[in-house]
Protein backbone atom coordinates (compact mmCIF):
# COMPACT_ATOMS: atom_id res chain seq x y z
CA UNK A 1 0.00 0.00 0.00
CA UNK A 2 1.87 3.24 -1.30
CA UNK A 3 2.10 6.16 1.30
CA UNK A 4 1.88 8.43 -1.21
CA UNK A 5 -0.03 8.48 -4.22
CA UNK A 6 1.13 7.24 -7.79
CA UNK A 7 0.21 8.06 -11.52
CA UNK A 8 -3.18 6.50 -12.58
CA UNK A 9 -1.27 3.93 -14.29
CA UNK A 10 -0.15 2.31 -11.23
CA UNK A 11 3.45 2.99 -10.92
CA UNK A 12 6.22 6.20 -11.81
CA UNK A 13 7.58 3.88 -14.37
CA UNK A 14 4.37 2.97 -16.49
CA UNK A 15 3.26 6.24 -16.59
CA UNK A 16 6.20 7.10 -19.36
CA UNK A 17 5.72 3.58 -20.71
CA UNK A 18 8.53 3.59 -23.43
CA UNK A 19 11.04 3.03 -20.37
CA UNK A 20 9.55 -0.76 -19.75
CA UNK A 21 9.50 -2.71 -16.38
CA UNK A 22 11.79 -5.39 -17.55
CA UNK A 23 15.64 -6.08 -16.29
CA UNK A 24 18.38 -4.00 -17.32
CA UNK A 25 21.42 -4.27 -18.76
CA UNK A 26 24.73 -2.73 -17.24
CA UNK A 27 26.63 -3.39 -20.07
CA UNK A 28 26.72 0.38 -20.63
CA UNK A 29 28.93 0.66 -17.47
CA UNK A 30 31.00 -1.95 -17.93
CA UNK A 31 32.69 -1.90 -21.93
CA UNK A 32 35.28 0.77 -22.78
CA UNK A 33 34.32 0.48 -26.12
CA UNK A 34 30.60 1.79 -25.31
CA UNK A 35 32.74 4.37 -22.90
CA UNK A 36 34.27 5.87 -25.71
CA UNK A 37 30.63 6.40 -27.80
CA UNK A 38 29.83 7.62 -24.80
CA UNK A 39 31.95 10.21 -24.51
CA UNK A 40 31.68 11.32 -28.20
CA UNK A 41 27.83 11.13 -28.39
CA UNK A 42 27.18 12.74 -24.81
CA UNK A 43 30.01 14.54 -23.26
CA UNK A 44 31.27 16.21 -26.43
CA UNK A 45 27.78 17.40 -27.51
CA UNK A 46 25.75 18.38 -25.07
CA UNK A 47 25.86 21.12 -22.62
CA UNK A 48 28.22 21.09 -19.90
CA UNK A 49 27.97 23.26 -16.57
CA UNK A 50 31.34 23.92 -15.37
CA UNK A 51 30.80 26.48 -12.85
CA UNK A 52 29.18 29.85 -11.84
CA UNK A 53 29.47 33.56 -12.62
CA UNK A 54 30.48 34.26 -8.94
CA UNK A 55 33.68 32.49 -10.12
CA UNK A 56 33.96 35.19 -12.33
CA UNK A 57 33.21 38.33 -10.69
CA UNK A 58 35.36 40.91 -13.08
CA UNK A 59 37.18 41.58 -15.45
CA UNK A 60 39.81 39.19 -16.70
CA UNK A 61 38.56 36.42 -13.96
CA UNK A 62 38.96 33.11 -15.40
CA UNK A 63 38.85 29.48 -14.58
CA UNK A 64 39.81 26.14 -16.46
CA UNK A 65 37.70 22.81 -16.61
CA UNK A 66 39.67 19.46 -17.49
CA UNK A 67 36.86 17.97 -19.54
CA UNK A 68 38.73 14.43 -19.87
CA UNK A 69 35.92 12.72 -21.54
CA UNK A 70 35.63 15.43 -24.42
CA UNK A 71 40.06 14.83 -24.35
CA UNK A 72 40.12 18.67 -23.63
CA UNK A 73 40.63 21.64 -21.47
CA UNK A 74 38.24 24.66 -21.72
CA UNK A 75 39.34 27.93 -20.29
CA UNK A 76 36.00 30.51 -19.20
CA UNK A 77 37.06 34.06 -18.87
CA UNK A 78 35.10 37.72 -18.68
CA UNK A 79 35.88 40.47 -20.73
CA UNK A 80 36.02 43.70 -20.22
CA UNK A 81 32.33 44.37 -21.44
CA UNK A 82 31.30 41.75 -18.96
CA UNK A 83 30.78 39.28 -21.49
CA UNK A 84 31.45 35.60 -21.29
CA UNK A 85 33.90 33.79 -23.17
CA UNK A 86 35.28 30.34 -23.69
CA UNK A 87 38.02 28.36 -25.80
CA UNK A 88 39.61 25.59 -25.92
CA UNK A 89 42.78 25.84 -23.51
CA UNK A 90 45.40 25.54 -26.58
CA UNK A 91 47.96 27.68 -28.07
CA UNK A 92 47.43 28.37 -31.53
CA UNK A 93 51.35 28.14 -32.33
CA UNK A 94 52.32 24.41 -31.77
CA UNK A 95 49.45 23.41 -29.38
CA UNK A 96 50.67 23.79 -25.88
CA UNK A 97 48.21 23.83 -23.21
CA UNK A 98 47.78 27.45 -22.44
CA UNK A 99 46.34 28.29 -18.76
CA UNK A 100 48.16 26.08 -16.05
CA UNK A 101 50.25 26.20 -13.38
CA UNK A 102 52.69 23.83 -12.04
CA UNK A 103 50.79 20.68 -12.75
CA UNK A 104 49.09 20.41 -16.84
CA UNK A 105 46.32 18.02 -16.03
CA UNK A 106 45.41 20.64 -12.63
CA UNK A 107 42.23 23.01 -13.23
CA UNK A 108 43.47 26.73 -12.02
CA UNK A 109 41.82 29.64 -11.40
CA UNK A 110 42.79 33.51 -11.40
CA UNK A 111 42.47 36.70 -13.12
CA UNK A 112 44.91 38.27 -16.35
CA UNK A 113 44.64 41.04 -18.63
CA UNK A 114 45.93 38.69 -21.57
CA UNK A 115 46.54 34.93 -22.07
CA UNK A 116 50.30 34.56 -22.18
CA UNK A 117 51.28 31.19 -23.67
CA UNK A 118 54.89 29.41 -21.33
CA UNK A 119 56.20 28.14 -24.24
CA UNK A 120 57.13 31.20 -26.50
CA UNK A 121 55.14 33.57 -25.17
CA UNK A 122 51.90 34.16 -27.69
CA UNK A 123 49.51 36.54 -25.81
CA UNK A 124 45.76 36.73 -26.79
CA UNK A 125 42.99 38.90 -25.45
CA UNK A 126 40.24 37.95 -23.12
CA UNK A 127 38.13 37.93 -26.27
CA UNK A 128 40.23 35.20 -27.85
CA UNK A 129 42.28 37.47 -30.53
CA UNK A 130 46.16 36.52 -30.83
CA UNK A 131 47.22 39.59 -29.62
CA UNK A 132 51.28 39.44 -29.63
CA UNK A 133 53.44 36.92 -31.77
CA UNK A 134 57.14 36.56 -30.15
CA UNK A 135 59.45 37.71 -33.48
CA UNK A 136 56.73 38.12 -35.70
CA UNK A 137 58.46 38.90 -38.47
CA UNK A 138 60.10 35.32 -38.57
CA UNK A 139 56.94 34.07 -39.60
CA UNK A 140 55.69 33.38 -43.27
CA UNK A 141 52.73 35.12 -44.40
CA UNK A 142 51.20 34.68 -40.74
CA UNK A 143 47.46 36.92 -40.28
CA UNK A 144 47.07 36.77 -36.31
CA UNK A 145 43.32 37.25 -37.20
CA UNK A 146 43.48 33.60 -38.06
CA UNK A 147 45.20 32.55 -35.20
CA UNK A 148 42.55 33.38 -32.25
CA UNK A 149 42.29 30.67 -29.46
CA UNK A 150 39.27 28.06 -30.99
CA UNK A 151 36.24 29.35 -29.51
CA UNK A 152 33.73 26.89 -27.42
CA UNK A 153 30.14 27.45 -27.18
CA UNK A 154 29.15 29.23 -23.74
CA UNK A 155 25.81 29.82 -21.94
CA UNK A 156 24.70 30.42 -18.85
CA UNK A 157 21.10 29.82 -16.93
CA UNK A 158 20.25 31.36 -13.55
CA UNK A 159 24.11 31.70 -12.73
CA UNK A 160 25.04 28.33 -14.13
CA UNK A 161 27.75 28.78 -16.62
CA UNK A 162 27.61 25.80 -19.57
CA UNK A 163 29.82 25.00 -22.52
CA UNK A 164 28.80 23.14 -25.72
CA UNK A 165 32.38 21.26 -26.77
CA UNK A 166 30.22 20.84 -30.02
CA UNK A 167 30.44 23.93 -32.93
CA UNK A 168 27.65 22.49 -34.64
CA UNK A 169 24.91 22.66 -31.52
CA UNK A 170 22.29 24.80 -32.68
CA UNK A 171 20.26 23.97 -29.79
CA UNK A 172 20.27 27.10 -26.74
CA UNK A 173 20.86 25.84 -23.42
CA UNK A 174 17.19 27.08 -21.81
CA UNK A 175 15.77 24.60 -24.57
CA UNK A 176 18.32 21.91 -23.73
CA UNK A 177 17.04 21.99 -19.77
CA UNK A 178 13.51 22.28 -21.28
CA UNK A 179 10.55 22.69 -18.68
CA UNK A 180 12.15 21.33 -15.62
CA UNK A 181 15.31 24.02 -16.40
CA UNK A 182 12.23 26.66 -16.71
CA UNK A 183 10.78 25.63 -13.79
CA UNK A 184 13.66 26.07 -11.68
CA UNK A 185 14.81 29.85 -12.63
CA UNK A 186 13.95 32.20 -9.80
CA UNK A 187 15.37 30.20 -7.09
CA UNK A 188 17.87 32.36 -5.19
CA UNK A 189 21.27 30.66 -6.11
CA UNK A 190 22.95 33.95 -6.50
CA UNK A 191 22.06 34.48 -2.74
CA UNK A 192 23.90 30.98 -1.85
CA UNK A 193 27.22 32.00 -2.16
CA UNK A 194 28.99 30.47 1.25
CA UNK A 195 30.72 27.27 -1.02
CA UNK A 196 31.69 24.06 0.62
CA UNK A 197 33.26 22.11 -2.37
CA UNK A 198 34.38 18.22 -2.29
CA UNK A 199 36.19 15.99 -4.64
CA UNK A 200 36.98 12.37 -4.95
CA UNK A 201 38.31 10.09 -7.70
CA UNK A 202 35.57 7.26 -7.49
CA UNK A 203 36.42 3.71 -9.09
CA UNK A 204 33.19 3.44 -10.98
CA UNK A 205 31.51 4.44 -14.49
CA UNK A 206 30.00 7.88 -14.15
CA UNK A 207 26.55 6.04 -14.50
CA UNK A 208 26.41 4.50 -11.38
CA UNK A 209 27.24 7.38 -9.17
CA UNK A 210 24.41 8.63 -10.15
CA UNK A 211 22.18 5.52 -10.14
CA UNK A 212 23.36 6.33 -6.20
CA UNK A 213 22.05 9.46 -5.98
CA UNK A 214 18.66 9.14 -7.98
CA UNK A 215 17.24 6.78 -5.87
CA UNK A 216 16.65 6.97 -2.17
CA UNK A 217 15.78 3.59 -1.90
CA UNK A 218 19.20 2.81 -0.68
CA UNK A 219 18.83 5.40 2.12
CA UNK A 220 17.26 3.55 4.84
CA UNK A 221 19.80 0.94 4.44
CA UNK A 222 22.94 1.83 3.78
CA UNK A 223 22.99 4.88 5.99
CA UNK A 224 20.86 2.80 8.67
CA UNK A 225 23.59 3.82 11.32
CA UNK A 226 23.26 7.35 10.44
CA UNK A 227 20.31 7.73 12.69
CA UNK A 228 19.82 6.79 16.41
CA UNK A 229 18.56 3.33 16.27
CA UNK A 230 15.22 3.55 17.10
CA UNK A 231 14.70 5.58 14.38
CA UNK A 232 16.67 3.59 11.75
CA UNK A 233 14.56 0.70 12.49
CA UNK A 234 11.37 2.54 11.88
CA UNK A 235 13.43 4.00 8.27
CA UNK A 236 13.91 0.43 7.10
CA UNK A 237 10.69 -0.93 8.04
CA UNK A 238 9.02 2.15 5.89
CA UNK A 239 11.07 2.06 3.38
CA UNK A 240 11.52 5.05 0.74
CA UNK A 241 8.71 6.21 -1.52
CA UNK A 242 9.49 9.28 -3.93
CA UNK A 243 6.55 12.32 -3.40
CA UNK A 244 6.90 12.56 -7.04
CA UNK A 245 9.38 11.64 -10.06
CA UNK A 246 9.17 13.59 -13.23
CA UNK A 247 11.00 13.15 -16.57
CA UNK A 248 11.13 15.77 -19.04
CA UNK A 249 13.19 14.81 -22.31
CA UNK A 250 16.57 13.54 -21.02
CA UNK A 251 16.65 14.80 -17.70
CA UNK A 252 14.30 13.62 -14.15
CA UNK A 253 13.83 14.48 -10.95
CA UNK A 254 12.48 12.89 -7.79
CA UNK A 255 10.66 14.74 -5.00
CA UNK A 256 11.57 13.34 -1.55
CA UNK A 257 9.90 13.94 2.04
CA UNK A 258 12.21 15.06 4.94
CA UNK A 259 10.67 14.78 8.33
CA UNK A 260 14.17 15.80 10.08
CA UNK A 261 14.17 19.51 10.05
CA UNK A 262 13.43 19.85 12.80
CA UNK A 263 12.50 16.66 13.73
CA UNK A 264 9.01 15.70 15.65
CA UNK A 265 10.97 14.32 18.48
CA UNK A 266 14.41 16.06 19.61
CA UNK A 267 15.59 12.43 20.57
CA UNK A 268 15.35 11.26 16.88
CA UNK A 269 18.23 12.82 16.02
CA UNK A 270 22.08 12.73 17.40
CA UNK A 271 23.27 15.29 20.50
CA UNK A 272 25.56 17.57 18.20
CA UNK A 273 22.07 17.49 16.01
CA UNK A 274 20.25 18.77 18.52
CA UNK A 275 22.62 21.22 19.98
CA UNK A 276 23.56 22.65 16.66
CA UNK A 277 20.12 22.44 15.45
CA UNK A 278 21.04 21.18 11.70
CA UNK A 279 21.80 17.96 9.64
CA UNK A 280 21.67 15.31 6.77
CA UNK A 281 19.09 18.27 5.57
CA UNK A 282 20.61 21.14 6.40
CA UNK A 283 20.39 24.12 9.18
CA UNK A 284 16.52 23.71 10.60
CA UNK A 285 16.17 27.44 11.07
CA UNK A 286 15.73 29.15 7.64
CA UNK A 287 18.09 32.00 6.74
CA UNK A 288 15.63 33.58 4.47
CA UNK A 289 12.08 33.24 2.97
CA UNK A 290 12.20 32.01 -0.18
CA UNK A 291 9.10 30.94 -2.77
CA UNK A 292 9.44 28.31 -4.33
CA UNK A 293 9.58 28.28 -8.25
CA UNK A 294 6.72 26.00 -9.84
CA UNK A 295 8.71 22.31 -10.89
CA UNK A 296 10.11 22.43 -6.59
CA UNK A 297 7.80 20.01 -4.42
CA UNK A 298 5.58 18.97 -7.54
CA UNK A 299 3.40 17.34 -5.45
CA UNK A 300 2.95 20.48 -3.46
CA UNK A 301 3.37 18.17 -0.47
CA UNK A 302 3.42 19.28 3.56
CA UNK A 303 6.24 16.82 4.12
CA UNK A 304 8.23 17.84 1.08
CA UNK A 305 12.40 17.74 2.13
CA UNK A 306 14.51 17.67 -0.86
CA UNK A 307 14.03 17.76 -4.65
CA UNK A 308 16.90 16.03 -6.96
CA UNK A 309 17.12 17.31 -10.37
CA UNK A 310 19.07 15.56 -12.90
CA UNK A 311 20.23 17.45 -16.04
CA UNK A 312 21.59 15.16 -18.22
CA UNK A 313 24.55 14.29 -18.88
CA UNK A 314 26.65 15.14 -15.74
CA UNK A 315 24.51 17.56 -13.48
CA UNK A 316 22.59 17.21 -10.75
CA UNK A 317 20.99 19.87 -8.52
CA UNK A 318 18.96 19.35 -4.81
CA UNK A 319 16.93 21.81 -3.51
CA UNK A 320 16.41 21.47 0.43
CA UNK A 321 13.46 22.91 2.10
CA UNK A 322 15.56 24.21 4.93
CA UNK A 323 16.65 26.80 1.60
CA UNK A 324 20.26 25.74 0.71
CA UNK A 325 21.20 23.77 -2.60
CA UNK A 326 23.63 20.98 -3.59
CA UNK A 327 25.19 20.14 -6.81
CA UNK A 328 26.61 16.76 -8.03
CA UNK A 329 29.07 16.98 -11.17
CA UNK A 330 30.42 13.33 -12.77
CA UNK A 331 33.49 13.28 -14.76
CA UNK A 332 33.90 10.19 -16.61
CA UNK A 333 37.50 9.89 -16.89
CA UNK A 334 37.86 6.16 -17.87
CA UNK A 335 35.09 3.81 -18.30
CA UNK A 336 35.23 2.60 -14.88
CA UNK A 337 36.72 5.95 -13.06
CA UNK A 338 35.65 9.50 -12.89
CA UNK A 339 35.93 12.29 -10.61
CA UNK A 340 33.17 13.12 -8.41
CA UNK A 341 32.14 17.19 -7.20
CA UNK A 342 30.03 17.45 -4.85
CA UNK A 343 29.10 21.34 -4.16
CA UNK A 344 26.62 22.98 -1.02
CA UNK A 345 25.63 26.27 -1.42
CA UNK A 346 23.95 28.14 1.93
CA UNK A 347 22.76 32.04 2.43
CA UNK A 348 26.33 33.42 3.79
CA UNK A 349 26.01 32.95 7.59
CA UNK A 350 26.04 36.11 10.37
CA UNK A 351 27.06 34.45 13.07
CA UNK A 352 29.06 31.43 14.50
CA UNK A 353 25.52 29.45 15.45
CA UNK A 354 24.65 29.94 11.46
CA UNK A 355 28.08 29.03 10.78
CA UNK A 356 28.31 26.04 13.07
CA UNK A 357 24.83 24.81 11.42
CA UNK A 358 26.49 25.30 7.97
CA UNK A 359 29.67 22.85 9.34
CA UNK A 360 27.93 20.22 10.20
CA UNK A 361 26.14 19.83 6.98
CA UNK A 362 28.94 20.08 5.43
CA UNK A 363 30.44 17.28 7.41
CA UNK A 364 27.47 15.12 7.68
CA UNK A 365 27.41 15.15 3.46
CA UNK A 366 30.92 14.37 3.22
CA UNK A 367 30.23 10.91 5.78
CA UNK A 368 26.88 9.50 3.46
CA UNK A 369 29.04 10.51 0.43
CA UNK A 370 32.26 8.62 1.57
CA UNK A 371 29.73 5.69 2.08
CA UNK A 372 27.66 6.20 -1.38
CA UNK A 373 31.12 6.08 -2.91
CA UNK A 374 33.02 2.92 -1.98
CA UNK A 375 29.80 0.95 -2.84
CA UNK A 376 30.02 1.91 -6.18
CA UNK A 377 33.63 0.41 -6.29
CA UNK A 378 32.34 -2.73 -4.77
CA UNK A 379 29.25 -3.09 -7.80
CA UNK A 380 31.73 -1.87 -10.53
CA UNK A 381 34.00 -4.53 -10.07
CA UNK A 382 31.13 -7.39 -9.71
CA UNK A 383 29.48 -5.91 -12.91
CA UNK A 384 32.68 -6.39 -14.59
CA UNK A 385 32.57 -10.10 -13.77
CA UNK A 386 29.11 -10.16 -15.87
CA UNK A 387 28.25 -13.49 -13.99
CA UNK A 388 24.94 -11.41 -13.88
CA UNK A 389 24.62 -9.07 -16.77
CA UNK A 390 20.18 -8.29 -16.01
CA UNK A 391 19.13 -6.68 -13.30
CA UNK A 392 15.79 -5.94 -11.87
CA UNK A 393 14.95 -2.18 -10.90
CA UNK A 394 11.93 -1.02 -8.67
CA UNK A 395 9.54 1.86 -9.10
CA UNK A 396 11.93 3.77 -7.22
CA UNK A 397 14.52 3.29 -9.44
CA UNK A 398 12.51 5.15 -12.24
CA UNK A 399 15.50 7.85 -12.92
CA UNK A 400 18.01 5.14 -13.23
CA UNK A 401 16.14 3.51 -16.07
CA UNK A 402 16.10 7.01 -17.54
CA UNK A 403 19.13 7.64 -17.53
CA UNK A 404 20.66 4.26 -18.85
CA UNK A 405 17.76 4.32 -21.85
CA UNK A 406 18.89 8.05 -22.30
CA UNK A 407 22.34 7.87 -22.46
CA UNK A 408 21.71 4.87 -24.57
CA UNK A 409 19.42 6.58 -27.02
CA UNK A 410 22.02 9.21 -27.45
CA UNK A 411 24.74 6.68 -29.06
CA UNK A 412 22.44 4.95 -30.87
CA UNK A 413 21.87 8.32 -32.55
CA UNK A 414 25.39 9.26 -32.79
CA UNK A 415 26.08 5.61 -34.84
CA UNK A 416 23.40 6.43 -36.86
CA UNK A 417 24.71 10.27 -37.80
CA UNK A 418 27.34 11.53 -39.78
CA UNK A 419 30.35 10.62 -38.76
CA UNK A 420 30.21 7.49 -36.78
CA UNK A 421 31.88 5.70 -38.97
CA UNK A 422 35.12 7.57 -38.55
CA UNK A 423 34.48 7.21 -34.94
CA UNK A 424 33.90 3.84 -34.74
CA UNK A 425 36.69 3.04 -36.76
CA UNK A 426 39.00 5.10 -34.25
CA UNK A 427 37.57 3.34 -31.00
CA UNK A 428 38.20 0.05 -32.56
CA UNK A 429 41.86 1.30 -32.95
CA UNK A 430 42.23 2.67 -30.08
CA UNK A 431 40.01 -0.57 -27.64
CA UNK A 432 41.44 -3.58 -29.84
CA UNK A 433 39.93 -6.35 -27.52
CA UNK A 434 36.43 -5.32 -27.60
CA UNK A 435 36.07 -6.28 -30.92
CA UNK B 1 75.42 44.78 46.69
CA UNK B 2 72.66 45.92 43.71
CA UNK B 3 68.79 45.61 44.50
CA UNK B 4 66.95 42.66 43.58
CA UNK B 5 65.01 43.51 39.91
CA UNK B 6 61.43 43.44 40.36
CA UNK B 7 60.00 40.25 39.92
CA UNK B 8 59.13 39.22 36.35
CA UNK B 9 55.61 37.82 35.95
CA UNK B 10 56.14 34.08 35.41
CA UNK B 11 56.59 33.34 31.73
CA UNK B 12 53.54 31.63 30.59
CA UNK B 13 52.13 30.88 26.79
CA UNK B 14 49.65 33.19 25.42
CA UNK B 15 46.22 32.03 26.54
CA UNK B 16 44.61 30.14 23.31
CA UNK B 17 40.92 30.31 24.35
CA UNK B 18 39.05 33.07 25.70
CA UNK B 19 39.94 32.64 29.81
CA UNK B 20 36.58 31.26 30.26
CA UNK B 21 37.11 28.23 28.06
CA UNK B 22 40.74 28.02 29.71
CA UNK B 23 39.97 24.40 31.12
CA UNK B 24 39.72 23.65 26.65
CA UNK B 25 43.71 24.38 26.95
CA UNK B 26 44.64 20.90 26.92
CA UNK B 27 42.30 20.46 23.29
CA UNK B 28 44.13 23.26 21.82
CA UNK B 29 45.63 20.56 19.15
CA UNK B 30 42.33 20.42 17.70
CA UNK B 31 41.91 24.40 16.93
CA UNK B 32 42.76 23.93 13.51
CA UNK B 33 41.98 26.20 10.57
CA UNK B 34 41.13 23.82 7.48
CA UNK B 35 39.14 20.99 7.12
CA UNK B 36 41.44 18.55 5.61
CA UNK B 37 43.76 19.31 9.03
CA UNK B 38 40.59 18.43 10.98
CA UNK B 39 39.81 15.17 8.72
CA UNK B 40 43.67 14.21 8.89
CA UNK B 41 43.88 14.71 13.00
CA UNK B 42 40.83 12.77 12.98
CA UNK B 43 41.66 10.09 10.97
CA UNK B 44 45.42 9.61 13.37
CA UNK B 45 43.95 10.01 16.55
CA UNK B 46 42.65 6.45 18.69
CA UNK B 47 39.33 5.98 19.48
CA UNK B 48 40.42 7.23 23.16
CA UNK B 49 41.51 10.46 21.95
CA UNK B 50 38.48 11.82 20.42
CA UNK B 51 36.13 10.19 23.37
CA UNK B 52 38.43 12.73 25.38
CA UNK B 53 37.97 15.41 23.58
CA UNK B 54 34.51 14.89 22.59
CA UNK B 55 33.86 14.50 26.39
CA UNK B 56 35.88 17.59 27.37
CA UNK B 57 34.35 19.62 25.17
CA UNK B 58 30.67 18.80 23.81
CA UNK B 59 29.18 19.86 27.07
CA UNK B 60 30.76 23.31 26.61
CA UNK B 61 29.10 23.59 23.13
CA UNK B 62 26.22 25.68 23.63
CA UNK B 63 28.15 28.40 25.99
CA UNK B 64 30.84 28.64 23.02
CA UNK B 65 28.34 29.76 20.61
CA UNK B 66 26.52 31.95 22.82
CA UNK B 67 30.11 33.42 23.72
CA UNK B 68 30.60 33.64 19.94
CA UNK B 69 27.81 35.26 19.25
CA UNK B 70 28.89 38.45 21.43
CA UNK B 71 30.98 39.28 18.20
CA UNK B 72 30.21 40.02 14.69
CA UNK B 73 31.21 36.37 12.46
CA UNK B 74 33.85 38.25 10.15
CA UNK B 75 35.44 40.36 13.50
CA UNK B 76 36.39 37.47 15.91
CA UNK B 77 39.15 38.09 17.66
CA UNK B 78 42.05 35.78 17.80
CA UNK B 79 41.50 33.58 20.77
CA UNK B 80 37.87 33.24 19.44
CA UNK B 81 38.33 32.26 15.90
CA UNK B 82 40.35 29.15 17.95
CA UNK B 83 37.12 28.34 19.19
CA UNK B 84 35.55 28.56 16.79
CA UNK B 85 37.79 26.10 14.66
CA UNK B 86 38.44 24.06 17.97
CA UNK B 87 34.12 23.56 17.38
CA UNK B 88 34.73 22.79 14.09
CA UNK B 89 36.77 20.14 14.69
CA UNK B 90 34.43 19.09 17.24
CA UNK B 91 31.38 18.44 15.07
CA UNK B 92 33.91 16.07 12.83
CA UNK B 93 34.66 13.60 15.57
CA UNK B 94 30.90 13.70 16.65
CA UNK B 95 30.87 10.93 14.25
CA UNK B 96 33.00 8.78 15.21
CA UNK B 97 32.03 9.39 19.03
CA UNK B 98 28.20 9.52 18.45
CA UNK B 99 27.71 7.04 15.69
CA UNK B 100 30.69 4.97 14.21
CA UNK B 101 32.86 3.53 17.52
CA UNK B 102 35.95 4.02 15.19
CA UNK B 103 37.36 7.39 13.36
CA UNK B 104 36.58 6.60 9.79
CA UNK B 105 33.72 5.82 8.34
CA UNK B 106 32.94 2.00 8.13
CA UNK B 107 32.93 0.15 4.61
CA UNK B 108 34.58 3.43 3.21
CA UNK B 109 37.96 1.26 2.66
CA UNK B 110 40.45 3.91 0.77
CA UNK B 111 38.01 6.10 -0.74
CA UNK B 112 38.64 9.62 0.08
CA UNK B 113 36.64 12.62 -0.28
CA UNK B 114 38.66 15.72 -0.78
CA UNK B 115 37.76 19.74 0.62
CA UNK B 116 38.24 21.81 -2.70
CA UNK B 117 36.50 24.82 -1.46
CA UNK B 118 35.88 25.49 2.00
CA UNK B 119 34.72 29.14 2.98
CA UNK B 120 37.20 31.61 4.94
CA UNK B 121 34.93 32.14 8.15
Amino acid sequence: MPHFPKPAEGSWTEHYPHLGTGPVSYEDSISPAHHELECRAIFARTWLNVGRVEQLPRTGSYFTREIQAARTSVVVVRDAAGELHAFHNMCRHRGNKLVWQDYPGEETAGSCRQFTCKYHGWRYGLDGELAFVQQEPEFFDLDRAAYGLVPVQVETWEGFVFVNLDATNTTPLRSYLGELGAGLEGYPFDRMTQVFKYRALVGSNWKLFIDAFAEFYHAPVLHARQAVADESRKLQNVGFEGLSYQLDGPHGMVSSWGGMSPPKDINMVKPIERVLRSGLFGPWDRPIDIELPPAVNPARSRVWGVDSFHFFPNFMVLIWSTNWYLTYHYWPTAYNQHVFEGTLCFVPPTSARERLAQELAAVTFKEYALQDGNTLEATQTMLESRAVTEFPLNDQEILLRHLHATAGRYVSEYQAGPGAADATARVSTAVPAAS
Amino acid sequence: MTAPSPASPPASPPALFPASFADLEPFAGWALATERERYARRLSSSMDELQAFYDGAFPRLGEIIDYLDGFELRALPEDATRLLWLSYSLVNVSFPVEVWRQPRVPDSGAAALDVVVEPVV
